[in-house]
């Protein structure tokens, strides 16, 4: 089995507008998958759909081969993480007491902080350089460690697949590359699986081994950077012109729109 | 992790994580909880020295307080002490599935609940005052009831219960107003002094029809009480991590509802503690839930005491309700909290 996670003629809807119809999709096991599109195609919703915080209206989202409507929610959390847009943690939550709550889908009434746990506590926050701030509240830190906190807490959950919707938007450029390193890094040492909503596209270029493009309530292309990111794909998908390029660190596609700017256009 | 005790068996079976703080803080509670009820059997109409009350108590002494301990002030303490828990709970509970610091049991309709039943029955039953609590149980058992229904959609939010909490309250209490204004003078005193809370005519009978409520439940959610560390993140990653949402949200207020309703069912409509007794111990202790609720029962505890020795002790003879007095303490607390969220 090379793809962990599926979707099999997918429909979901808001109310009775249709979001995504007949969508099919397979996620590759062990790779960085991105998600791609323009606001409102329904990238996030169809994440969303995924991790089953949405439920179908049609089809069926399959877990390693089974259908994720069958599995209980424990079982499901031990094998999946998602760490929604924007989250919110209460006045004065520590670090530690976030990180400590992934553990949730291991522990039971009795069993509340085996070795075990304490163990993939530690290894979560030192993973996301968070030991130093084990202690202190969450939202007294900056947006970069904030969102590593967050991290560390869906990597305490230790599954193989770890869903991220938007998890560098509102984050200044060094920190989305912080937290972009950091997943990358936990994608090539640990084989985790990562599934991620991402708005900038060039970002998505340089991270991802497989970009998908949401357009018009299904899949409008997916494959290798390389492959697909097109100026057509560009044209369709953001309904916007542009130049593609070679970045000139990665090789990777590199995507400048078109538009007005101070200087002139260099070229046509 | 210096400051955590960790308590494990061999092999892991059983395994949890108590923090220094928290063990202090419980132990320094439980002497000033002791103290404030030792102060309460003391004081009155008659000032009793603890040393005599101690010695009444355990039979040791001459027996010419033993009347006023044991009839009069021991059942008040103990009733007080047991709401002020229950109410400190109940709105400790609400706060965490609401996610919202200004949720109180007033909000899901159990006090407005329970005012409309006991007036119902103040007014019209012929039956036993005795029946008053179970009156005020199932007014606030159908309220709730009645909330919870109507923000049911697929599921219920927690902005969605508070609005409608809001607005359902909002019809209770002029409900109650109306039975007021409508009812005879006699009745209306009698309505007046259960809707702000009083712990007048405590017996003992009261305290046993109590006791094992709050201690049960209680005890059960702090069982089940990391669930709601979990839910305090948000239901995205609640559900994220394994819990069933909507079962445990219903289960937890279910609880909030009981734990609220039995204690405004004996005491009357007692405010602000159910909103201030949780906030002061997050002020102690921080946002481990399990933590709060021992700590948080104390201190709703302590509230309520304090506040029915002030209603018996100064004004004498008068005896004011207490409610009036948690309200004292409550309201400034409460316009305080409100000033610290504007700033954020």
């Amino acid at each position: 089995m090379n793809h962990i996670l599926e979707a099999d003629a997918l429909t979901v809807s808001y109310g009775n507008t249709n979001i995504l119809e007949d969508l099919h999709l397979q996620v590759p096991k062990g790779k960085i998958t991105v998600l791609v599109g323009a606001n409102g195609c329904g990238k996030s919703t169809l994440l969303r759909t995924f991790a089953r915080l949405i439920k179908p209206k049609d089809g069926h989202v399959l877990l390693e081969e089974e259908k994720i409507r069958d599995l209980s929610t424990k079982s499901v959390a031990k094998r999946l993480a998602i760490l929604p847009q924007g989250p919110i943690a209460p006045e004065g939550l520590t670090v530690l007491q976030l990180v400590k709550q992934g553990r949730y889908p291991h522990q039971s009434w009795m069993k509340q902080w085996s070795t075990e746990d304490e163990q993939i506590v530690n290894d979560a926050l030192e993973a996301t350089q968070m030991t130093p701030f084990a202690n202190s509240p969450v939202n007294a830190l900056s947006g970069g460690q904030r969102q590593r906190a967050w991290i560390a807490m869906t990597l305490a959950q230790k599954t193989d697949l770890i869903l991220l919707d938007e998890p560098t938007t509102y984050l200044d450029m060094a920190h989305q590359v912080e937290i972009l390193d950091l997943l990358f890094d936990l994608n090539s040492r640990e084989n985790r699986t990562v599934v991620m909503v991402l708005h900038d596209l060039n970002l998505a270029c340089r991270y991802a081994h497989h970009i998908v493009a949401v357009r018009d309530k299904k899949i409008y292309a997916q494959g290798k950077p390389e492959d697909i990111v097109t100026i057509d794909l560009v044209r369709d998908v953001f309904g916007m012109g542009c130049t593609i390029m070679n970045d000139p660190l990665f090789g990777t596609p590199l995507c400048v729109p078109h538009g007005k700017g101070i200087k002139c256009c260099l070229r046509a | 992790m210096h400051n955590y005790i960790t308590v494990r068996t061999k092999s892991d079976k059983v395994s949890f994580q108590l923090s220094k703080k928290v063990a202090m803080m419980i132990i320094l509670l439980c002497i000033l909880l002791c103290g404030m009820m030792m102060l309460a059997l003391s004081v009155g109409s008659d000032f009793i020295s603890p040393v005599t009350v101690v010695k009444e108590l355990f039979g040791y002494g001459t027996g010419e307080y033993l009347f006023t301990i044991q009839t009069l002030r021991l059942p008040r303490v103990l009733l007080a002490a047991l709401v002020g828990m229950a109410l400190a709970v109940s709105g400790l509970i609400l706060q965490g599935i609401i996610r919202n610091p200004l949720a109180a049991p007033d909000i899901i309709g159990v006090t407005s609940g329970a005012s409309v039943g006991a007036l119902l029955f103040l007014a019209y039953a012929t039956v036993s005052i005795h029946f008053l609590p179970l009156a005020a149980i199932i007014g606030a058992g159908v309220v709730s009831t009645i909330i919870y229904l109507l923000s049911w959609k697929k599921g219920v939010t927690p902005i969605r219960m508070v609005l409608i909490g809001i607005g359902i309250s909002a019809f209770a209490k002029g409900i109650v107003t109306m039975l007021i204004v409508m009812g005879e003078e006699v009745r209306t005193s009698r309505a007046y002094i259960w809707l702000t809370g009083s712990l007048y005519g405590a017996n003992m009978q009261d305290v046993y029809l109590l006791l094992p409520w709050v201690v049960f439940l209680s005890l059960f959610t702090f069982i089940i009480a990391r669930v709601i560390n979990v839910k305090e993140l948000g239901d995205d990653i609640a559900l994220g991590v394994g819990v069933k949402v909507q079962i445990f949200r219903l289960l937890f207020l279910l609880i909030s509802v009981m734990l609220a309703g039995t204690a405004v069912a004996f005491v009357g409509g007692i405010a602000f503690v159910g909103l201030v007794a949780p906030h002061i111990s997050r002020m102690m202790v921080g946002r481990s839930f399990a933590a709060l609720i021992p700590i948080s029962s104390m201190v709703g505890a302590i509230i309520v005491i304090f506040a029915d020795i002030i209603g018996r002790t100064a004004f004498l003879p008068k005896d004011l309700p207490a409610g009036v007095f948690t309200a004292a303490i409550g309201a400034p607390f409460f316009i305080y909290l409100l000033f610290r969220t504007r700033n954020q």
